[in-house]
């Protein structure tokens, strides 16, 4: 195992680079992140939407996130090869088509952890917001978002592992990432696959394992620094988990 | 590329679409009674006071939580066949080898995270209650069984109940080490005919009717069950 680890380490960690594109867990943590990214601004438009009083807003925000929530990720991966060449008129690289997916599965749980926040907060607090004065777009904006955002942050965090893990299905369409370098380690070492699949396993745990332990050390900061009315419970939102 | 609705029900299409969704149900069904016994032993062998068995447990949630899925599939189909004892490994090679090693993977990979729903239910229990069950007389294990566990599995439903749709829509990674399954079928069609329209339509409507069924069963039990104690 360590054999492997020594002479791959690099192959697995950024792919052929310098001398070729980026890959390997660099690829995977850029893919992650920019899905993470890019799907965070839509989703607060639909996690608002959700808890939205008008049903113009909340019906479809509603019908997005259960119909992405209740694919697998794969499906959509299948969808978006076929699809965003449809509608864009030219190819599209596998990376692309891939954080096209992801953005998409992504903006569905997303939206669920902004929801929670939402509706963590007390009610009291866009009561106090509107009778003041603000509209419900001035209360959400600069009463009820900014902390609902600080409560999300373990979530967000969480969320960030779980596409880490998402992530890895897409070496079907080979996009270069960690696990489609494992398989080339794979192929060329033919009969060492179970060191080289607990290596690629030990790439995924570290990263993750140690953002879930950050995660949780946020969570409690957060939990300490809020100024909490006696007998009532922290406000964290909610954990949504999601398929590794 | 026009729709046609006609597609899907020529030629071998319905009977391929059947039988990917028979294997995604069977791998589904055994993954989940795997796990949730798995898991049930895991909460048992934790209120066992032995440091190392308790460590041992910790690290197989850990691994189970922090590496993806797919990974673990391939783990067990490409890696463990080599480290297998040799009658093991040929009973395994006569049957339905992919089918088996994604089932033992998805159903491992379940069992973790099931035992910390569980697990998270029991701590939802106030203390008094393992306390009056020991002291009436009840062995620690009997209180497990007969007292706690019967009200953590109700607290920890809700998230047992997310966790078996996760699992759910996991399986059709079981395509990674070719596991006939609905969405390989689904590749399988689309790679020999090029309808990609009709047959993604039709097995994302399947697993869609699935899934919000799953989550309708969530909410039902939520709004019917809501948890005996506020945590």
């Amino acid at each position: 195992m360590l054999d492997i680890l020594h002479r791959y380490w690099t192959l697995l960690l950024v792919g052929s680079w310098p001398n070729g594109p980026l890959g390997g867990f660099a690829a995977t943590l850029i893919l992650a992140g920019a899905g993470i990214l890019i799907s965070f601004p839509l989703a607060i438009g639909l996690g608002m939407a959700r808890v939205s009083p008008l049903s113009l807003f909340r019906w479809p925000a509603t019908v997005w996130v259960y119909t992405f929530r209740g694919i697998p990720l794969i499906m959509i991966i299948f969808w978006a090869y076929f699809v965003v060449p449809a509608m864009t008129g030219f190819k599209v690289p596998p990376f692309g088509t891939a954080l096209c997916a992801i953005v998409v599965y992504e903006s569905a749980f997303l939206a669920e952890i902004v929801r929670a926040g939402l509706n963590g907060l007390p009610p009291g607090q866009i009561e106090a917001a509107r009778s003041i004065g603000l509209s419900y777009g001035q209360a959400m904006r600069h009463v009820i978002l900014p902390q609902a955002l600080v409560n999300m942050i373990p979530s967000l965090v969480n969320q960030f592992v779980s596409t880490i893990k998402a992530t890895s299905i897409v070496y079907i369409i080979g996009v270069e990432e960690v696990t489609f370098a494992a398989m080339q380690v794979n192929s060329v070492e033919m009969t060492r696959a179970l060191p080289t699949f607990l290596v690629l396993a030990g790439y995924y745990f570290v990263a993750c394992a140690s953002l879930t332990y950050a995660a949780h050390r946020i969570e409690m900061y957060i939990a300490r620094r809020r100024v909490q009315p006696a007998g009532q419970k922290p406000i964290v939102a909610d954990a949504v988990e999601v398929a590794g | 590329m026009e729709f046609q609705l006609s597609f899907l029900t020529s030629g071998d299409v319905p009977s391929l679409l059947l039988s990917g969704l028979v294997t995604t149900v069977r791998l589904f069904c055994g993954a989940w009674i795997l796990g949730f016994v798995v898991a049930l032993t895991l909460v048992g062998l934790r209120t066992i006071p032995f440091a190392p068995l308790t460590m041992l447990v910790t690290v197989f949630v850990a691994y189970h939580r922090n590496v993806p899925t797919v990974v673990q599939i391939m783990v067990w189909y490409f890696g463990m066949p080599s480290v297998l004892p040799e009658p093991v490994r040929l009973w395994v090679n006569r049957s339905d080898t992919e089918f088996l090693f994604a089932l033992v993977a998805l159903g491992l990979n379940v069992s973790a995270y099931m035992s910390e729903d569980i697990r998270s239910g029991l701590r939802a229990i106030p203390h008094t209650q393992l306390e009056a069950a020991r002291s009436i007389g009840l062995s620690a294990f009997a209180a497990l069984r007969y007292v706690t566990l019967p009200q953590a599995i109700r607290i920890g439903l809700p998230p047992l109940i997310n966790r078996t749709l996760i699992l759910f829509k996991d399986t059709s990674l079981a395509m990674a080490i070719g596991v006939a399954e609905l969405t390989y079928q689904v590749k399988a069609i689309e790679n020999l005919t090029f309808r990609s329209f009709e047959v993604f339509t039709a097995s994302t409507l399947l697993y869609l009717a699935a899934s919000l069924s799953l989550m309708g069963i969530g909410a039902w039990f939520a709004k019917h069950y809501p948890p005996p104690y506020r945590s």
